[in-house]
């Protein structure tokens, strides 16, 4: 996913003279066409990501379209404060990138796991959370956000993570991307359980259930019709992110149907990080496992919801 | 403007100052009384400002990083025409324009809503960055407090503006040698303060920061053309400065002064 963003953000410097971005001292090599097609554009603002973020705000203030760059936990956790005040009090139109977002560095261990930045994001008021399935979602995301009159927060994988989507899909903030049609369960995909979301639905096709899968490329604000439609028409709703059951997307489901009246029927089940810190060594795969997200894990559980 | 009269002035705001904090019973005076002769410099006869532009896209920018010190700005915007007295007569009310502590474009002049401290310079090098990438010549002012001088965010702003050659952003700093409840020096080491500017890649100088030559001939450093270093201005201040009563003394960072005080004060500026 990071190298369409550097791609994409590149052919969007070619057009847009008011483009700047700043990163955190990471992207070696990444953003070097972007630096000979927008010289004086780039930013490398060192290993300082406050500074990064506020500086965009003044930038943002003066007419700039900044985008920040940097690792997904480094960018949300400890500059929590710049991004409320700065950017969402101010109403700040910076873009932030989040680069290698939940579980995507878990060999680095929990100080690179980013599974709670969502969560404390979606708080702040006017922020719009996005976090888009594939890098085909992630380019028309991009777009979006910045035709988007606030901060945008977008929280990416790594890369070489597998496409989902045929073509790029038509993405709008505040929109999910349906992309199989179901009858008894729907799986709402965030991020990039997106390719998992696709496996689970398949297995429980295979057993002769009816799956559908969504990709909710925006968690703020959160597509509520589709929603609806869902909780209405099906029997088991899941929710899958590489993010804590806690704040994310099965969080933010919850809070929407506890308002809904009786006729939202089906069941929710979340899937996502436990509400703990993960201490063993791992791998992506292997944290996978230990958080339940994988496609035998979510279909027996949808199955067994079901059943029950 | 000569010396006298800008002492006039600094006088006649330190005395609507007070009677603000009287008047609306909001805290922080001696944070404001400080740095009321920093603002007098800078905004009669330094920053390039019209208040009835208050939004060219060429204006100076000044950031109050240590929005505390709020009532200081909303007088000094206030006299120079950026708005209406009413604003100031309504100041702290519920629903008025201007808060304690500013909000975002609360009112002309204000750039940028502070409060939380450690902030501003950060904004300000984006706006002055933002300045260089647009071909503007306009020119970024940050006005730090040696409490806020605490917060790590002001050390990797200070870092940044060396790196990216910004010689087009000043610095002041309010040193008034008091925090919220202790000495400077003492709670986090702050001296040699112009030396640790110096280190962190800034061209600095010291001066007393009730001296309206020395603020000036500091200030003017930072017109200088072609400059590559940004500019830190440690400014020696007295909490309170100007009431023999409030100089010096830390109560006054909380304390709302009441009739007697006001008048015994105002008597003192000579703006009776």
């Amino acid at each position: 996913m990071r190298n369409a963003f550097a791609d994409e953000i590149t052919k969007i410097a070619q057009q847009r003279e008011d483009m700047v971005l700043l990163s955190g001292d990471i992207g070696n090599r990444l953003f070097d066409k972007f630096k000979d097609v927008s010289p004086g554009r780039f930013f490398n603002c060192g290993v300082a990501e406050a500074n990064m973020v506020g500086v965009a705000a003044g930038m943002a203030a003066s007419g700039l379209q900044p985008v920040c760059y940097t690792i997904a936990s480094f960018l949300t956790y400890r500059v929590i404060e710049q991004i409320r005040l700065d950017l969402g009090y101010h109403h700040q139109r910076v873009i932030l990138v989040g680069t290698g977002a939940g579980l995507s560095y878990s060999s680095l261990g929990s100080t690179h796991h980013s599974v709670e930045d969502m969560g404390m994001l979606r708080l702040i008021p006017g922020l719009a959370v996005l976090a888009p399935g594939d890098e085909k979602e992630l380019r028309p995301a991009l777009h979006a956000a910045l035709d988007y009159p606030g901060p945008v927060y977008i929280r990416i994988g790594k890369k070489g993570e597998p496409v989902v989507h045929e073509t790029e899909p038509e993405f709008a903030i505040g929109k999910a991307l349906r992309l199989r049609e179901g009858k008894e369960v729907w799986i709402l995909a965030l991020g990039n359980t997106l390719p998992l979301a696709v496996e689970a639905a398949t297995q429980l096709e295979s057993r002769g259930v009816s799956c559908g899968v969504a990709s909710m490329g925006s968690l703020k604000p959160l597509d509520t019709k589709l929603l609806g439609d869902v909780f209405t028409s099906a029997k088991v709703v899941a929710t899958l992110e590489e993010h804590s059951v806690l704040g994310g997307l099965g969080t933010a489901t919850a809070e929407w149907l506890a308002a809904q009246p009786a006729q939202a029927k089906a069941r929710l089940v979340t899937f996502g990080t436990p509400d703990e810190f993960l201490h063993a060594t791992t791998h992506q795969p292997s944290a996978r496992e230990w958080a339940g997200l994988t496609s035998a894990r979510v279909a027996g559980r949808i199955a067994e919801k079901l059943r029950n | 403007m000569d010396h006298t009269k800008l002492k006039h002035v600094a006088a006649e705001l330190r005395g609507e100052v007070i009677e603000l904090s009287h008047r609306a019973k909001t805290p922080h005076l001696g944070s404001s009384l400080s740095c009321i002769d920093l603002l007098v410099a800078l905004y009669w006869g330094f920053l390039r400002i019209d208040p009835k532009k208050a939004d060219s896209a060429d204006r100076d920018r000044f950031i109050l990083s240590k929005g505390h010190a709020a009532p200081a700005l909303y007088i000094t915007l206030c006299r120079r025409g950026f708005f209406s007295p009413q604003l100031l007569a309504d100041y702290a009310k519920d629903g008025a324009a201007l808060a304690e502590q500013p909000a975002p474009h609360c009112a002309p002049g204000v750039e940028w809503a502070t409060g939380s401290l450690g902030h501003g310079l950060s904004v300000g090098i984006g706006m002055a960055l933002a300045a260089r990438i647009q071909k503007h010549d306009y020119r970024t002012v940050v006005l730090l407090s040696d409490g806020e001088c605490n917060e790590g965010s002001v050390w990797e702003a200070a870092m940044f503006a060396a790196a990216q050659k910004l010689g087009s952003i000043t610095v002041l700093v309010d040193y008034n040698k008091w925090q919220a409840t202790g000495r400077s020096e003492e709670v986090m080491a702050l001296a040699p303060l112009r030396d640790k500017w110096e280190a962190f890649g800034w061209e600095s100088y010291e001066v007393d920061g009730h001296d309206f030559g020395q603020i000036r001939a500091a200030l003017v450093r930072g017109e200088l053309p072609d400059r590559t270093k940004p500019l830190a201005i440690v400014a020696h201040t007295i909490k309170g400065r100007g009431v023999s009563f409030m100089e010096d003394d830390n109560n006054w960072h909380y304390r709302i002064p009441n009739a007697e005080e006001l008048a015994a004060a105002r008597k003192e500026l000579g703006v009776e």
